[in-house]
């Protein structure tokens, strides 16, 4: 009976077609797969896919706002085969499916979720396992992107692809969403005044988030762990990172962070825990690093060359290998107001500043970064020995690298 | 030669030094382990201590023992035994109840706290493997030293001289090298280096199991690819039997010779 008044609902809202209307799919409705409710749908139409295995691919929306909703996972099984679905349109929004088995390719990229050419879209809440790229965004603008979850088991970076990969694009905001076992968690190309908010990337191959070319965007709050590198950034303005998690990026060609010709931006209360390297900045101009906490980590900050105004400020460096590596000059970078666990100073007059300078960068360190082969006498009583009369009086690291006013206690923040 | 290991042997056991040995490393193994409560890292801590304590004292014991024993010494050499088991037997006594501390004293309060189910148990045989190895080649050295001067300053001297060679000038004798000739590639030269000598051998083969080798990088990629072969586990390991067998050729051949 109610699927009769539905039925003549439809019926009667399908002569007017000014008003919106909605599409059930399922095997026992009218109509039965995807494809065949988005061509009879209109602008502004909702279609409602009920649970059950839809072996299609190449779904194709164009011009159509529709907003397609998923009821208890329903499965698009691509069957390795292309896209799943590739939406052109303005206005629509995609949520509660669950995407498997898209198609891998040399020259294509196939993927989960392809839109185009778009404005103003949502996809939410949508499962996407063995995919080969997950969400893929081109020339679009105003989405959100939120509560996904894209796994997949990615083995070498040729024959894999990224979880959720944006290009040339502005405002996008890619919030909450899980991407585990891809190429890069999230890729973002020429894609600006986006936000990444609250994500969580594990185990992908290569890095957890990528930027390339891309200025004014915010990543905040996402965890970053056990990727090749945790995030890169590189060729890139404007970038505001703030209260993210940088885990286990552990591995001898491993970072948590790799910064590369970036400038004018901004670190602040970022946890770096047991990385092999937390930062490594190469070419990187007018960066502020505040309050950020460094711990368990083989090198805290490894500076590579071509840095100038760097700013490190109320920091804490807790029991790293290497706290600083430096090469070249000082180049108006300054360290100052951290919290260095590895500092032995005192404080005379109790304002909470230690009395002597610290010097963050070990002459091994120093004779690491001209020599790697050095780093062969890792732990060695010589090296020790080496380090400890370097502290005493510098002749080799940098005089004026250092910290003028260590803290005494670690900084709360 | 068994009868004459088995009384050094309980000479030892019953001596004052072989007891305080053993109650350092027992002392130390807790201290860690009640400190850290993470066994990967005792054995990091462990390493720095091995690689250090374990050769100076096999040193300082050997010769000590020598010149301790000489009038045993010679009072068996007027019995019809043969000379080079009275040395050998000597000598493997004393680095036998020396290893003996060092596996017990270590091993017991590791065991106590749950090795066995811990993924750190190949870490620790490694290291237990090369304290023993370290052991036996500086006692061989000790004995060597002993055997070759007659007076017992310079003995000690000497002694001391090579442990601070090898454990701490080759090294910077090798970091010198390495900054003099940074323009050429220095891997296999790195690599070669640190196999000859056992201190820093026993230092890589143990920093190789551990998270901490990551942070050798590409070096450390080199010599993860040799020592991960049959043919890098292989070459070490005879390195670390030649240097024990180097020594102790040489202590029967001095002793052969002797005038006592």
């Amino acid at each position: 009976m109610g699927r009769l008044v539905i039925f003549l609902l439809f019926l009667v809202l399908a002569t007017t077609s000014f008003q919106a209307q909605e599409i059930e799919v399922c095997k026992s409705c009218e109509v039965k797969t995807i494809q065949a409710a988005v061509d009879m749908a209109q602008n502004g139409d909702v279609i409602r896919i009920k649970s059950g295995t839809y072996k299609e691919h190449n779904i194709n929306i164009i011009d159509k706002s529709l907003s397609i909703i998923g009821e208890g996972f329903p499965v698009i099984d691509a069957e390795m085969e292309g896209t799943a679905i590739s939406i052109r349109a303005d206005n629509f929004s995609l949520e509660g499916l669950k995407i498997i088995n898209v198609g891998r390719s040399h020259t294509n990229d196939f993927a989960g979720i392809l839109v185009s050419n778009s404005k103003k879209f949502e996809v939410k809440n949508n499962r996407l396992d063995q995919v080969f790229f997950g969400i893929l965004i081109e020339r679009s603008s105003g989405g959100l992107i939120s509560g996904n979850k894209i796994t997949s088991n990615a083995k070498d970076q040729a024959t894999s692809g990224n979880g959720v990969h944006i290009w040339k694009s502005e405002e996008i905001t890619v919030k909450s969403n899980e991407v585990i076992g891809l190429r890069d968690g999230i890729y973002l190309e020429f894609v600006n005044n986006s936000e990444i908010i609250d994500n969580f990337c594990k185990d992908n191959l290569r890095y957890g988030l990528h930027f390339m070319f891309s200025d004014h965007d915010l990543y905040k709050g996402n965890i970053f762990e056990n990727n090749g590198a945790g995030v890169a950034v590189m060729y890139s303005k404007f970038i505001d990172m703030q209260g993210n998690q940088f885990r286990k990026n552990w591995g001898s060609a491993s970072y948590g962070l790799l910064l590369k010709e970036i400038t004018d931006s901004e670190l602040k209360n970022n946890i770096f825990e047991d990385n092999t390297i937390a930062i490594s900045a190469d070419n990187t101009n007018r960066i502020n690093y505040i309050e950020n906490d460094f711990k368990n980590n083989g090198y805290a900050i490894r500076i590579r060359g071509a840095v100038y105004d760097n700013i490190f400020e109320r920091n804490n460096f807790l029991y790293n290998s290497f706290d600083v590596a430096y090469t070249g000059r000082l180049n108006d970078n300054k360290f100052n107001n951290n919290y260095w666990s590895g500092y032995s100073g005192y404080d005379l007059d109790k304002d909470g500043i230690g009395d002597v300078p610290f010097r963050p960068v070990t002459l091994f360190s120093y004779l690491v970064n001209k020599t790697p082969e050095a780093i062969v006498l890792l732990r060695s009583i010589f090296i020790d020995l080496l380090d400890f009369s370097e502290k005493v009086s510098p002749i080799f690291t940098p005089a004026d690298l250092m910290d003028e006013q260590p803290q005494m206690k670690r900084i709360q923040w | 030669m068994l009868k004459i290991l088995k009384y050094s042997f309980y000479d030892l056991s019953r001596s004052r030094w072989s007891y305080v040995y053993f109650f350092f490393y027992l002392l130390l193994g807790v201290v860690l382990l009640f400190l850290n409560n993470d066994l990967s890292n005792a054995v990091i801590t462990l390493m720095n201590v091995i690689i250090i304590l374990v050769p100076l004292i096999g040193t300082i014991f050997g010769v000590m023992y020598f010149y301790n024993s000489r009038e045993f010494t010679e009072l068996l050499l007027a019995q019809p035994v043969r000379r080079s088991s009275i040395f050998l037997g000597q000598y493997l006594g004393v680095a036998i109840s020396l290893s003996a501390s060092l596996i017990l004293g270590l091993g017991l309060p590791f065991i106590i706290y749950g090795l066995f189910q811990s993924g750190a148990i190949w870490d620790f045989a490694s290291l237990l493997v090369s304290g023993v190895f370290l052991t036996f080649i500086f006692t061989a050295i000790a004995f060597n030293i002993a055997l070759s001067n007659e007076n017992k300053i310079k003995g000690f001297g000497l002694a001391i001289l090579v442990w601070l060679f090898l454990a701490v000038v080759y090294d910077g004798l090798f970091l010198l090298s390495l900054v003099y000739f940074q323009d050429y590639p220095l891997d296999k030269f790195s690599l070669v280096a640190s196999m000859l000598n056992p201190i820093d051998l026993s230092r890589i083969l143990i920093l190789l199991k551990l998270d901490i080798s990551a942070l050798l990088g590409y070096t450390g990629a080199v010599f993860k690819q040799f020592f991960g072969t049959n043919l890098g586990a292989f070459t070490s390991v005879l390195v670390l039997i030649l240097w024990v067998i180097f020594p102790v050729w040489r202590i029967k051949s001095i002793a052969a010779k002797k005038d006592f």
